[in-house]
């Protein structure tokens, strides 16, 4: 009887205290989760004039809020990539040296095609459109 | 009716002594002593790393006067720090450079340990609250590394939080919540600074009480060559605590050299739309786990490498931190030779690897 009582006690009281702990981790852990901020869908943005990249080189230009890198492989030929390297996320670059884009990072080589050449990158890197209005270079979004 | 007599032990206690209990104190003080043998020199690093978390302190809150966390002031209120505040660059210097000197510190006292065998019964938990401090002191580095916002800080630190992705299930809610969003910028900054400000120093001050008690608690242990228990003890205080002293001097004279010789750099700020420069490379700490995952190919069979490389870490981390636990046999026996072979192997993978890292 005594022995029941006090079990009964003792439940109350875990069971008590436990839900007033979830009930205060509950929130704090929704909190620490940051909330969406909804950025405009961006399917193009202007990457500047046709003179101010000479050809074999490369730049990156602003995609939103996402960096893209823009080739002028030569005189007539443009491409774009997404510039976040597939690995860790590093910024890539053109290497006018190999005609190649590089990850300083670890060492990731992917060719003008967007595809890996060497190093740790699991995957392509993203192919954007280039289009030429004008003087202006837009980079596009692949649909 | 006589009353008891009063017998005399020690002199009256002191008006400070009766309402703090110094006396209880002083003999715990008493009761410690250190052993006395060829190593005993390794004793002093678990100290000299308190003593350097000190000074992290100390600089840390002259830092947080002049010092701003956003993306527009960040790297701006620390050239501010360096160029226009009295004695800022040296501040900021100490601060860089005790960072570095306290891991060094904690690492040598740990391995000091491995190889003295200290972890032993009944020190297992000691063992462990040591591991947190070490996992804590990283933080700390990864975390301040990237406050002054430049270049290599920012890319390191998406490196490092795009790892933290890749933990199967729980990692994409990791990667968020260490960055506040989806990618690196100034909400990752501004928990950064949180973290290193606040929330490490508060579990750091905890784990270290919990350290200091227990290693009080089990005295200091003596590696088991040494045969006769007895043979050789110092007093902890006044003896082993004034030689821990000038071990202290030794490291402010050390510390102050360098960052009075070798200002710690800024570097250029960080931005978002440039290129990670060629010659990137983390901190020292972080050197060796960083050549490795610039070895493993880009798919392992089927998985990719960053999991792999995760796995593989997360995997030796456990073994290492686990090593109380299989360093003695079922009937208590000592592996002490498998345990120094493990220790061996793991500082010639940390040293060979972060060399490779440094130099390819
Ligand atoms: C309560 C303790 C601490 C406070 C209040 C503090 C505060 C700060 C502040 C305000 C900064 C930014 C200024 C700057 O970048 O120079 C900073 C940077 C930094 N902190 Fe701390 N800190 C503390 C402890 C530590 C510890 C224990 C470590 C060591 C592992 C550490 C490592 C660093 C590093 C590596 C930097 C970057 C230094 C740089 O490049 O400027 N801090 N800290
Ligand atoms: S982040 Fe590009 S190679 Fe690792």
């Amino acid at each position: 009887m005594e022995h029941q009582r006090r079990a009964l006690v003792r439940w109350l009281l875990g069971t008590g205290v436990g839900a007033s702990i979830a009930s205060f981790l509950y929130p704090a852990i929704r909190f620490m989760d940051p909330p969406d901020i909804p950025e405009a869908p961006v399917n193009e943005a202007p990457a500047g004039k046709i003179q101010d990249l000479k050809a074999n080189s490369g730049k990156i230009v602003k995609f939103g809020s996402r960096p893209v890198l823009l080739v002028r492989v030569d005189e007539s030929e443009w491409r774009a990539f997404s510039a976040v390297c597939t690995h860790l996320n590093c910024t890539v670059q053109f290497r006018d040296d190999t005609h190649q884009i590089w990850c300083a990072c670890h060492n990731g080589l992917y060719d003008l095609h967007g595809k890996v050449i060497s190093g740790p990158p699991p995957a392509p890197l993203e192919e954007y459109t280039v289009r030429l209005r004008g003087d202006d270079v837009v980079v596009a979004r692949r649909t | 009716m006589p009353t008891e007599p009063v017998i005399p032990t020690e002199s009256e206690p002191g008006w400070f002594d009766q309402r703090l209990g110094l006396a209880s104190l002083r003999r715990l003080m008493g009761h410690k002593t250190v052993p006395l043998h060829s190593a005993s020199i390794w004793y002093y690093f678990g100290g000299i790393t308190l003593f350097l978390f000190v000074i992290q302190v100390l600089t840390g809150i002259l830092l947080l006067l002049y010092y701003r966390p956003t993306t527009t002031e960040a790297y701006e209120s620390v050239q501010f720090i360096m160029t226009r505040v009295k004695f800022g660059w040296l501040v900021r210097s100490i601060h860089s450079w005790s960072s570095n000197l306290m891991i060094l510190a904690a690492f040598i006292h740990m391995f000091s340990v491995v190889f003295l065998h200290a972890y032993r019964k009944p020190r297992e938990v000691t063992w462990l609250s040591g591991i947190a401090l070490l996992g804590l002191v990283l933080a700390f580095g990864f975390s301040g590394y990237l406050l002054p916002w430049n270049k290599v800080s920012y890319f390191a630190t998406k490196v490092g939080t795009d790892m933290a992705g890749s933990v199967p299930f729980i990692g994409a809610y990791m990667a968020r919540f260490l960055r506040g969003g989806n990618d690196v910028g100034g909400a990752t900054l501004t928990r950064f600074f949180g973290f290193h400000v606040a929330v490490l120093p508060g579990l750091m001050t905890l784990m270290l009480m919990v350290h200091l008690i227990l290693v009080q608690m089990h005295g200091m242990s003596t590696p088991p060559w040494v045969r006769n228990l007895q043979a050789r003890q110092m007093p902890f205080f006044p003896n082993f605590f004034l030689r821990e002293l000038m071990a202290w001097y030794g490291a402010l004279a050390v510390l102050g050299a360098l960052a009075a010789l070798l200002p710690w750099d800024l570097g250029e700020k960080a931005d978002p739309f440039s290129s990670a420069p060629a010659g990137i490379r983390p901190e020292w700490y972080f050197l060796a786990p960083f050549y490795t995952l610039k070895l493993i190919p880009s798919h392992v069979w089927r998985v990719e490498g960053e999991l792999v490389g995760l796995i593989g870490f997360a995997l030796l981390a456990f073994w290492w931190v686990a090593l109380p636990f299989w360093a003695s046999t079922r009937d208590g026996l000592g592996r002490t030779k498998l345990v120094t072979g493990a220790g061996v192997l793991l500082i010639a993978y940390l040293v060979t690897f972060s060399a490779l890292g440094y130099w390819r």
